[in-house]
């Protein structure tokens, strides 16, 4: 230990860029993703703008994007590559980095009560092979032909062949590359993650002791370990089909430019299948943490034990298990054999089950505490009922028979918005709010949070909620305008409303960012345990320092949930108390 | 006992507000969801989806009120400051308690498929019944080309490599089975209450065959013949759209499905033979 904390004394390149310390870089992972959601939300800002005013000249930004907005008037490909590049970068390089990158780098050995990662090394590396991922990605709207515009899913033969699309030219090339560099990057964070949370625990952490966010990262960590490497493979076949006259993806008969295609044997089913295989469990990978970030926030502002926390553990095993074999609810319509598709369904509706008695958990927690409405409380609130809207949704679509109808139409968009951006980012808005006490030993402004709040949930809500009575009037996805077909006419005026709102959802997202870095600067000195909370990342000083814990490791004598235990002094019982001071409850 | 950020008053009416709110939303989003949103059914096997859409309406309907109504509830009573009772709830009365999402989520969703979902997807994938019309339709980057395999019953064979302009499709003139084929461009012609297969491909990239008024979506693969059957039940024009991205021009791929009465039909297909 002697030798790690010696960086603690070392130059700024040390301590602040390339450190090893789990916590510098969870807080290195958090900026870079909020950088990202600055881009991918303006990304969404221009995809309004044009499908509220389809056509509409905007001169200025003509001005901004030359190639793309010639003379301010969008083009479609560039529409396709903002609706691929915003869905990307959100999924992959907002929410991913957030959840896991930040709060499970910050989170995970602080309150497994370890000093650093099992492999703070392989951490570094993790971070700094993201980093030349994201800049590809982003870099990718300055080559010719733009940005990758095949969507985030790449289907091919769209991604495949290069005069498919404009943006099927370098953009798609190096859009493949940047998410195998951030694959690479998930993978060795993943790793560190699992190997952390089992072997690092410290005295008295039994399994069942630890906070759900804990396990949420654990089986979000260990379903990417699985689930990712057969998208890196299918980027490899995608990459070789581009530009190596492979035809893993291309079955004989393309016709392009006039000319027949030389490829033959291979099936754009394939790319689905393995797309999907590693795409579906991503969703998971996203929103467990999310989930457990809230389960952690609901107790300590109800000021009572968690509901349900055996039944919770066992749901997320079953959605981790579930979660890998019903990839092929994404493919109802893609021509696979609908013997499939009848498996697909039978599984997908199975996993309603666990997350409703997750979901149930969290309402339940509620129940008979005593709430303190402070901002990462509201923000929990919010991905609650996302998660229950969002879930509900799910419903529609994961049953075979609905979903031909609403397959690839808003309702879908709808849907995703609210479980992989409403959960998550709610979650993460309220993880910042929690924690950030933890990691700069200052408060946020409550009265800029709360603002924050109500100008995002309502908005939200309302934003994702008309795409799903769209998608139910039929209105298909990733349309560059809605002007060419008369059963959508109707929907127009809807668009504009949407546009109206999701300015003033974008322009509230500022609050935040003011919020952040003032409140690094002014923020209220925060003591060690600011809310009141009992798991062990509250036992270490605000902030902590290199390696945590003073000369020696915390020991723990009882799970995370003893809040208003009768006959104890406080209202909370830290972990770390033992059985001679407050009883043993659970 | 001393307690942690005992809650203001300010905190208490917030929570009052936020209670409010989420009992509007519940009730907003079954309220407008109670409009109809479907375009005005016209096909045979639609009604099975229609119904099991329906289903899902009212039932998950039910579930988000309800949700709704009991998170607001409880932000309601408990945000008011009063003191914690601290109650674990034991092994047995979790479980207990857990049987209401389980059975909800069984019968709702669960029993949705199997009872309702399934056999509407059997049928839809299941064999068309005799007599059916059968029609080819192609996707292109950004075109739907239409083939009838005209008096004979059978479709030429058709070759990449002769694919031009005059000939989209590459039929090869060399097989008697092509002589006869009818092909026409965005534009589908079926009689109304009969059987129709849709044999459909692609040439270049995945498209998707969407008929919304029919509640028809099958994605078209290069590589690939998928087949599909439908019965349109009301003459009319109705659109054509592509529903998977298949480029620039993926929002005005624009296909039109004339059903006509069966002697209409049959006229237009002896103009075509004479043409």
């Amino acid at each position: 230990m002697a030798e790690k904390l010696e960086t603690a004394h070392a130059g700024f390149l040390r301590r602040y860029v390339f450190s090893t310390d789990h916590k510098v870089i969870g807080i290195q992972y958090l900026l870079v993703s909020m950088g990202m959601a600055v881009v991918g939300g303006l990304l969404a800002v221009l995809i309004r703008l044009q499908l509220a005013w389809p056509g509409e000249k905007w001169p200025w930004l003509g001005k901004l994007f030359p190639d793309g907005m010639a003379g301010g008037v969008m083009k479609p490909e560039f529409y396709l590559s903002l609706v691929t590049m915003h869905g990307t970068l959100m999924i992959f390089f907002v929410v991913s980095l957030a959840l896991l990158g930040g709060f499970g780098n910050f989170l995970i050995p602080l309150q497994v009560g370890a000093r650093d990662m099992a492999f703070p090394f392989l951490n570094m590396l993790s971070f700094w092979t993201l980093v030349p991922g994201c800049l590809i990605m982003l870099g990718s709207f300055l080559v010719e032909g733009g940005a990758a515009a095949a969507g985030w899913t790449a289907y091919p033969p769209l991604s495949a062949v290069r005069s498919a699309i404009p943006g099927s030219q370098w953009g798609q090339t190096l859009w493949i590359v940047a998410m195998a560099l951030f694959i690479v990057s998930f993978t060795m964070g993943g790793l560190n993650y699992v190997t952390t949370i089992l072997d690092l625990r410290t005295r008295g952490m039994s399994l069942m002791r630890m906070p759900v966010t804990l396990w949420t990262l654990f089986f979000a960590s260990a379903l990417g370990l699985v689930a990712f490497p057969p998208l890196t493979a299918a980027a490899v076949m995608l990459l070789l089909d581009r530009h190596f006259g492979t035809s893993f993806f291309l079955p004989s008969g393309l016709f392009f430019g006039n000319q027949v295609l030389p490829n033959e044997g291979g099936t754009p089913l394939l790319w689905q299948h393995l797309f999907w295989f590693l795409g579906h469990p991503e969703v998971y990978v996203l929103i467990l943490p999310a989930l457990g970030i809230v389960l952690e926030i609901l107790p300590v502002f109800a000021r009572k034990p968690v509901f349900g926390y055996r039944l919770t553990v066992y749901s997320l095993v079953a959605i981790a298990f579930l979660s890998m074999i019903v990839w092929g609810h994404h493919m109802y319509v893609s021509g696979m054999s609908p013997y499939l598709g009848e498996f697909f369904a039978i599984g997908t509706m199975a996993i309603t089950i666990p997350s409703a008695v997750i979901g149930t958990n969290m309402i339940a927690t509620l129940w008979g505490g005593s709430l303190r409405f402070t901002t990462p409380m509201l923000f929990a609130l919010a991905a609650l009922v996302f998660f229950g809207t969002g879930g509900f949704g799910g419903i529609f679509l994961g049953n075979a028979a609905s979903d031909i109808y609403l397959h690839d139409s808003y309702f879908v968009v709808g849907h995703f918005h609210f479980m992989i951006g409403g959960v998550t980012l709610m979650a993460a808005f309220a993880g910042c709010y929690y924690w950030f006490p933890k990691m700069f030993g200052r408060m946020m402004s409550e009265r800029l949070g709360k603002l924050h709040f109500w100008l995002t949930f309502p908005t939200f809500y309302a934003i994702f909620l008309l795409m799903h009575y769209m998608g139910l009037a039929g209105m298909p996805r990733r349309y560059y305008a809605f002007d060419r077909f008369e059963f959508l006419e109707a929907l127009q005026a809807p668009q504009v409303w949407i546009t109206l709102i999701a300015f003033v959802l974008s322009a509230a997202q500022l609050l935040f960012l003011i919020n952040f870095l003032g409140s690094l600067l002014r923020g209220a000195v925060a003591g060690p345990n600011p809310w009141g909370a009992t798991t062990l990342e509250w036992a270490a000083p605000s902030p902590p320092p290199h390696g945590n814990w003073g000369d020696q490791l915390p020991e723990v004598h009882r799970w995370p949930y003893d809040y208003s235990v009768p006959g104890a002094p406080t209202d909370f019982t830290p972990q770390t108390a033992g059985p001679a001071e407050v009883p043993i409850t659970f | 006992m001393q307690t942690s950020n005992a809650p203001t008053k300010q905190s208490q009416r917030e929570g009052r507000v936020l209670a409010v709110v989420v009992w509007l939303i519940g009730m907003a989003i079954v309220g407008i969801g109670s409009r109809r949103w479907l375009p005005p059914l016209a096909s045979e096997h639609g009604a099975g989806i229609d119904s099991m859409l329906n289903y899902l309406m009212i039932t998950v309907g039910a579930l988000v009120l309800s949700g709704h109504l009991v998170v607001g509830w409880f932000l309601w009573r408990f945000g008011r400051g009063q003191p914690v009772s601290f109650r674990l709830a034991s092994w047995r009365i979790e479980r207990r308690w857990s049987l209401v999402p389980v059975v909800l989520l069984a019968v709702v969703a669960e029993g949705g498929v199997l009872a309702l979902g399934l056999p509407v997807w059997a049928k839809i994938y299941g064999e068309p019944p005799a007599g059916s019309l059968t029609v080819e339709v192609t996707g292109e980057q950004f075109a739907w080309n239409v083939r009838y395999a005209g008096a004979d019953g059978k479709f030429g064979r058709t070759l990449p490599k002769r694919i031009t302009l005059d000939n989209p499709l590459g039929l090869d003139s060399s097989d008697p089975a092509s002589a006869d084929d009818i092909i026409a461009l965005n534009e589908i012609r079926v009689p109304v209450n009969r059987p129709v297969r849709i044999r459909l491909r692609s040439k270049d990239v995945l498209h998707s065959f969407y008929l919304p008024y029919l509640r028809v979506k099958q994605d078209a693969v290069p590589g690939m013949n998928i087949e599909l059957w439908f019965v349109p039940t009301r003459t009319g024009t109705f659109e054509l759209a592509c529903a998977e991205l298949c480029g620039l021009g993926h929002y005005e791929m624009r296909g039109l499905l004339f059903v006509l009465l069966e002697e209409q039909f049959q006229h237009w297909l002896k103009e075509q033979k004479n043409g």
